[in-house]
């Protein structure tokens, strides 16, 4: 199906600015969505708030553009329903982690199947660039005029540490990877975290004076190298890209059509 | 026909009332005094094939019953004070979105962490404008155990009828007080099913396009038709929108289909009206208490009625004013600082003449306060 089937051409142009990663990350996800074969009814995106949320207003799936932070608890009560159903969740770093943090970590803690992207381009880009926990030490924001006091998060540890089964880092710059990754992500049976590393040249380009689209997403060529790879053990400082966690452990739905089982068995014994 | 008879705590009775007006997808977090929901709910929801999810606050737990809703579900959550404040947000992105949801209150002392245990009403006005920006909103609540049932089919009903969240706002003596009540049979209680829209696979649907009676049939997310839903103001796709024009139609929308329906939703119990020069107006459990000292004065030969209120928002004003035309004093009886006294002034054509009888340190009302309060009122002394 040519792409064009996937978005919802009515409510184009999109409203990103021009540079914007994140209609890369729209790219790379409808590529994987049309290589899996995947039924347009058959998948529901949940978003958040900023502008990587959005993505789900220009996509013609189910789509649930909810509050600041808890799209990863909306798309629970979705998934729980309709197990069946196929759940993409995007957001932004702010979104999933900082307002967001304690829904990605439950989430991830019941390995529910559901695909949450993070597109991290480390800035709160919507409300006009204010540090997000994924800034890092010593960055310029408007709310970090002095220079950022703030620790950032590793997204990957992070997602590890709460027990996502699929963890994987990505760039803008690796499309294509980009694209293998997601597909394997929404396959993936249990919570699998996909972040993606994307330019906003309009606030955190500007502010940390990393040049425009161009200059930034050859920058994230040069700072990331694959899993295990030589340079890593020479370049330490170098942010690793690839697979990270690919497990199975028993998912939460499937878990929970047990418990309906055992439930309607005590029923059965004892009645109601 | 042998009717269901249980002895049981509100609680239950609401559990039991939920499932009955086919309630299958619960998500909560433990909080005193409403815990006793949940905890029957995850016992219960899957013997019927229903889904259970205890999640990590009420933000979420509000969050998720949103999203079951849209795929098909009748959904429910359930906390009290604190957990209720921090479900507003959510709670104003399902009266933007008009998500049917229902929303137990089991009101305690606040504000903050305030009173547990212990009972409170003083909810009332936080059920009405706790969501931020203007809008409307259905809240019911009940005296007695029969009355939970009925309230919660009710709530149930109303919620799939407007397309809205309803909340159900009880008390902690209402919620823990074990009482006796008949589980009506199937059928009895009439239930409103989810309306579906018509339209065919392929055909355009507009979710946010009212049809000439208001109503909005909806579409299952995993269903055939896909489209848009957000918290944003936005227009009959569901995209979102800043026209004026579209902004304002919603608006009028949102507030209209319940404000113009208020007559429809008020829900209320007349005790002695019909010659009461003295009409108490309660709700919740104070409501038994009034009720209590109404039939012991009756009995004295004084004319003393009660309105009991079981819609508390929109608030039914109409009936309040017509009800106490011809009475001499109006009192309103509530735990709390005068939340339905507010209104009932605003309500009636002489508002010198409502007084309130409260208590707000977490002790039930009971008949001996009330009393007190008429004495005083009545120029007796104490």
């Amino acid at each position: 199906m040519p792409i064009k089937d996937y978005i919802r051409e009515r409510f184009f142009p999109h409203m990103w600015c021009p540079g914007c990663g994140h209609g890369v990350v729209l790219n790379a996800m409808l590529r994987a969505i049309e290589n899996l074969g995947l039924n347009k009814n058959d998948i529901v995106m949940v978003s958040g708030i900023g502008c990587s949320s959005r993505i789900s207003g220009y996509v013609d799936f189910h789509t649930l553009h909810t509050v600041h932070g808890r799209a990863l608890a909306f798309a629970t009560g979705v998934k729980m329903s309709r197990p069946e159903l196929h759940l993409i969740v995007p957001m932004g770093d702010g979104d999933a982690l900082a307002i967001g943090g304690n829904h990605f970590i439950h989430a991830a803690r019941r390995n529910i199947d559901m695909t949450a992207v993070v597109m991290n381009n480390r800035i709160y880009g919507m409300t006009g660039g204010q540090y997000s926990p994924l800034s890092g030490y010593g960055i310029s924001a408007t709310t970090a005029p002095y220079g950022n006091i703030d620790q950032g998060f590793d997204i990957v540890e992070l997602a590890k540490a709460a027990g996502a089964t699929f963890v994987a880092r990505t760039t803008t710059y690796h499309v294509q990877q980009t694209a293998d990754i997601l597909q394997e992500a929404v396959l993936h049976k249990g919570f699998s975290v996909v972040e993606v590393m994307s330019q906003c040249p309009t606030y955190f380009g500007r502010k940390n004076k990393e040049g425009g689209a161009v200059e930034m997403m050859k920058r994230m060529k040069e700072m990331t190298t694959p899993i295990g790879s030589k340079a890593k053990e020479a370049h330490p400082e170098l942010i690793e890209r690839g697979v990270f966690v690919r497990k199975e452990l028993p998912e939460y739905c499937s878990e929970y059509n047990k418990i309906i089982e055992r439930a309607q068995k005590d029923v059965m014994r004892k009645g109601l | 026909m042998s009717k269901t008879i249980k002895f049981i705590q509100g609680n239950e009775v609401c559990v039991e009332a939920a499932l009955y007006a086919g309630l299958n997808f619960f998500a909560g977090y433990p909080i005193t005094p409403s815990t006793e929901i949940a905890e029957l709910l995850s016992s219960r929801l899957p013997q019927i094939g229903g889904r259970f999810i205890q999640m990590e606050d009420e933000i979420a737990s509000i969050c998720a019953i949103i999203g079951a809703s849209l795929t098909g579900s009748k959904v429910m959550t359930a906390t009290s004070g604190p957990g209720f404040s921090l479900m507003q947000e959510a709670l104003g992105y399902a009266i933007m979105a008009e998500i049917p949801s229902v929303i137990v209150n089991v009101q305690r002392g606040g504000p903050s962490t305030g009173l547990p245990t212990h009972v409170s009403q003083g909810d009332v006005n936080q059920a009405r404008w706790g969501a931020h920006g203007d809008h409307a909103i259905i809240t019911l609540t009940a005296s007695n155990h029969q009355d939970v049932f009925a309230m919660t089919v009710d709530a149930f009903n109303l919620a799939e009828t407007y397309r809205t969240p309803v909340i159900l706002l009880f008390d902690e003596v209402v919620g823990h007080m074990r009482e006796r009540v008949v589980i009506p049979e199937k059928g009895e209680h009439a239930l409103v099913e989810r309306l579906r829209t018509a339209v065919k696979s392929g055909v355009d649907y507009h979710p946010y396009l009212p049809r000439e009676d208001g109503r909005l049939p909806m579409s299952d997310f995993g269903g055939v038709h896909r489209y848009n839903v957000t918290g944003l103001a936005h227009d009959m796709w569901g995209f979102p929108s800043d026209n004026p024009q579209v902004v304002h139609g919603l608006m009028r929308h949102l507030i209209d289909k319940i404000q113009n329906n208020a007559a429809e939703i008020a829900r209320t119990r007349e005790y002695y009206l019909e010659d009461a020069d003295c009409i108490l107006i309660s709700y919740g459990s104070s409501a038994r208490s009034s009720l209590h000292v109404v039939e012991n004065r009756r009995k004295r030969g004084e004319r003393i009625g009660l309105l009991e209120l079981q819609t508390l928002w929109p608030f039914p004003d109409h009936i309040v004013r017509e009800r106490c035309r011809r009475a001499q004093t109006i009192v309103v009886v509530e735990m709390n600082m005068g939340q339905v006294l507010q209104q009932v002034k605003l309500a009636v054509d002489r508002p010198e003449r409502v007084f309130l009888a409260n208590r707000m340190d977490g002790v039930f009302i009971n008949p001996t306060d009330i009393r007190n309060i008429l004495r005083l009122i009545q120029g007796k002394g104490i």
